[in-house]
């Protein structure tokens, strides 16, 4: 009876995103008709959510872990704009587009693996040091492309990145692969029970002989590097590297993981629920574009499912708190 | 008429400011306080006195308004009263001052001092009537040289001490509960403290005062009540005319004796699994050496404070020790927690819930924290062998409920003590270190607790108990230390000391 209702919490909740995104395509149906349900339509949604998707699956491994990256944004804005520098698209040039995966990818590593040991080795409060990072990955950012808009021309990255795959943007794919190495990593991995464990007791883990620092280090270098692959996909949608892209990602990310489930406070996190928020917000922004609706409508709605969301949660754990004890 | 006044003055002065009767205390599954009595005259220092356990932090808890009694009644100046909150209780004129200073180190002496009841106007703070009071205040006490305007934070413990009394005083205290409050004073500091105990005496306020210093008791005590598993065993004797034996023989004896197990006796040959020599940590504790052979109980016996929970987290390397070795298996450890599971070594800690269990998840993963180098392959989980591995010790340890899914948080405190043992089992711990392993624990699960250690023992682990409880110590372990101020003051094998004698060493030894 007790193992039932451990069960049916999660399930509760993942059936309670599955029945708000329904709702919203129900909506979009119902004040659009073929022009929401369209494929056309559908590759728009996806793609919109696959950046925002990939970042969000390194966040929920922060946010489990009781931290915040609040750098995710900049950093990626700052992969952008260090991948597609006018030496690096050289250099992409003579010896392969690769080049230019590799220092985006480098790039948010880096700046993820610095958070990491600034949290863990620091003692800085995450929400501080990844708060200065934030700061300074954009100020950087900004020097490099001196406030200008950096065009993507090295052609085979862009054939590379912008193709399609089985009828889906390879970005879209991209998402797909990153969420279910999430999904692995997370539940399937003494590296995803060490997450949960470090954010649901910090102490207990130590005790237990888990080396909380190193392991604090990994996530917020996970992190980055989700946010390096995220400015690869940004360069390939939008052909371009800029400091300004990317700002304000973060509270899109953190707004997804945190509705799709995962605790702010850390000790549970779920990448299914993660990928359901990115989904919902995604097709939300669709609904309202396709309705012309003005985009501070949009940021509205978008406030009131946070909360909506958030007081559920509260909800359902006060509800099952007093059913087990 | 003429009124024969001074005899009903002094009459009055021996009236009973307050009184609890018939106190009982029910906590789901054990009975905390079971009838406690005491009364407690205007302007004297009443002590009371008892085992850590007998119930002295929950009676004074009744009195502050932190628990409810489950019957029982207070009387204050003759009227019953009731307590339903702190709040109450202060305004009742109950002050308490607990161990554990409840002061905020952000705000300032006088913020805190009117912290709760800031004297203010239309919501806006009269900073200058508080700070003038203030001074005041800390005049009465001695501290003239406290500035209202410091930050809490930076004062030492004995100036927080003195601004949670600078509060008790702001309310006008009539009864002022003090909880072993020169424990954390050095002894110029405690002599300051009892001035002001005095003082306030001498004005007419009610002291309660909790010590495990006989020495103290006998400067600063009128009367002593004793208390010894919830209940009362003496009541209001004379301090000057009660030998230190009589109470300590008061306290010791229990109406609940456990049954320990048998001691197979350790082998002269059986070979030193761990072994500490000299270690220290800064100024709680030094030159602590000991050694523990393969099927060995030592026991760390001593007063909260004493050092003893710092010295197993020292051996386990979850504090950096500032002097010393460890060694096990005549190997020295590197420093951390990490090396020393990785050695064999496993510590079952006093706070369970915060320290111990990730509370949201399944015992099955409880259990099998500490030992993925043996159940995960290559970084990926095996959950069908960690559950098999689990629900093998949840078998052998008779957890109960008998399932490896429930959370953590349903089970009761002994099934989660057997699951934190479940965790070393699994990862083939060579020594254990059990700090308080019956705390929490109810009387019937005890024995099935101290029989797990036994067995543990027997297999050939290196097992270290500290426990506040002496009977525990003394019943469970086949050698027993005695730890007294951040030293060893006794080593013997368990037969060769007794109660009496401990709390002798321990209580005696202590004097600041």
């Amino acid at each position: 009876m007790s193992g039932r209702s451990a069960l049916s919490g999660p399930a509760l909740r993942m059936g309670g995103l599955v029945l708000a995104l329904i709702l919203l395509c129900v909506v979009g149906i119902a004040t659009t008709g073929g022009r929401f349900a369209s494929a056309g339509n559908i590759t728009t949604i996806l793609s919109l959510a696959a950046v925002t998707g990939v970042v969000s699956i390194g966040m929920t491994f922060v946010i489990t872990a009781g931290g915040i990256d609040l750098s995710v944004g900049s950093v990626l804005g700052l992969a952008t704009v260090w991948a597609s520098t006018l030496s690096t698209q050289y250099m992409a040039e003579d010896y392969g587009w690769w080049v230019m995966v590799v220092t985006a990818l480098a790039v948010g590593l880096a700046a993820g693996l610095i958070n990491g040991a600034l949290v863990a080795y620091g003692k800085v409060p995450a929400f501080m040091a990844t708060l200065a990072m934030l700061a300074a990955a954009k100020g950087l950012a900004e020097l490099i492309a001196g406030r200008q808009t950096q065009r993507v021309e090295v052609d085979p990255f862009l054939d590379v990145f912008r193709a399609d795959l089985l009828g889906l943007p390879v970005i879209v794919w991209i998402f797909v692969v990153v969420a279910a190495a999430g999904w692995f990593l997370l539940n399937r991995t003494t590296f995803g029970r060490r997450t949960v464990a470090v954010g649901g007791n910090p102490e207990a883990a130590r005790l237990a002989g888990i080396k909380i620092k190193r392991h604090t280090l990994y996530l917020y270098g996970l992190t980055g590097l989700t946010a390096g692959i995220g400015a690869v996909m940004m360069l390939a949608r939008t052909t371009a590297g800029s400091s300004t892209t990317g700002t304000l990602l973060e509270l899109d990310v953190i707004a997804a993981v945190v509705v799709g489930g995962t605790l702010l406070a850390g000790g549970r996190g779920t990448i299914t629920g993660t990928v359901l928020g990115v989904l919902i917000f995604s097709t939300l922004t669709n609904v309202f574009i396709l309705n012309n609706i003005d985009s501070s409508v949009q940021a509205i709605a978008k406030g009131a499912i946070i909360v909506g969301a958030v007081l559920l949660q509260q909800w359902f754990a006060a509800r099952e708190k007093s059913t087990s004890t | 008429m003429v009124d024969v006044d001074p005899p009903g003055a002094e009459q009055r002065a021996q009236q009973p400011l307050l009184q609890m009767r018939g106190i009982v205390k029910e906590f789901p599954g054990a009975r905390a306080l079971d009838g406690v009595d005491l009364e407690v005259r205007p302007g004297e220092v009443h002590c009371l006195l008892g085992q850590n356990g007998a119930g002295k932090s929950t009676l004074i808890k009744v009195l502050a308004g932190a628990h409810q009694p489950t019957a029982g009644e207070v009387l204050l100046d003759g009227e019953p009263v009731t307590i339903p909150d702190p709040v109450a209780a202060l305004g009742l004129g109950i002050a308490t001052i607990y161990q554990e200073l409840d002061v905020v180190d952000g705000l300032t002496v006088a913020e805190n001092i009117y912290l709760g009841h800031e004297l203010a106007r239309g919501g806006v703070t009269r900073r200058s009537d508080a700070a003038r009071n203030t001074r005041e205040i800390l005049k009465r006490l001695g501290h003239p040289e406290i500035s209202p305007h410091r930050e809490v934070g930076s004062l030492p413990a004995a100036g927080k001490q003195i601004v949670s009394l600078a509060r008790a005083l702001s309310r006008d205290a009539r009864v002022v509960v003090m909880d072993e409050p020169s424990a954390v004073l050095d002894s110029e500091e405690v002599e300051n403290l009892h001035r002001i105990v005095r003082e306030l005496t001498a004005d007419g306020v009610a002291v309660i005062y909790i010590s495990h210093r006989l020495e103290e008791i006998r400067q600063l005590g009128h009367r002593i009540t004793v208390i010894k598993d919830g209940r009362t065993v003496a009541t209001s004797l004379s301090v000057a005319d009660t030998p230190t034996d009589e109470l300590i023989k008061l306290m010791t004896g229990r109406a609940v004796e456990y049954s320990f197990p048998k001691r197979p006796g350790v082998p002269e040959d059986a070979a030193p699994v761990l072994e500490v020599s000299d270690l220290g940590l800064g100024d709680v504790f030094s030159d602590v050496s000991l050694t523990v052979r393969a099927g060995e109980i030592v026991g760390l016996a001593g007063l909260v404070g004493s050092g003893r929970s710092e010295i197993l987290e020292t051996i386990y390397g979850a504090r950096r020790a500032t002097s010393g070795t460890v060694r096990m298996g005549g190997k020295r450890l590197r420093p951390g927690v990490h090396a020393a599971v990785a050695a064999g070594m496993g510590l079952c800690p006093e706070e369970r819930k915060s320290q111990g269990l990730l509370l949201d998840e399944p015992v099955y993963r409880n259990i099998t924290l500490s030992s993925f180098a043996r159940l995960a392959h290559g970084g990926w989980l095996d959950e069908g062998a960690e559950r098999a591995a689990a629900r093998e010790q949840v078998e052998a340890l008779e957890l109960r409920p008998a399932s490896v899914d429930r959370e953590a948080r349903t089970l009761s405190g002994g099934n989660q003590q057997k699951a934190l043992l479940a965790r070393w089992l699994v990862h083939g711990c060579r020594v254990l270190l059990l700090d308080e392993p019956t705390r929490g624990v109810d009387v019937g699960a005890r024995s099935e607790i101290y029989n797990l250690i036994r067995r543990l023992a027997d297999d050939g682990a290196a097992v270290i108990v500290v426990s506040s409880e002496i009977p525990e110590v003394l019943g469970l372990a086949d050698r027993v230390l005695v730890i007294s101020d951040g030293r060893t003051v006794h080593d013997s094998p368990a037969d060769d000391i007794d109660e009496h004698r401990v709390l002798d060493l321990v209580m005696e030894g202590s004097v600041s």
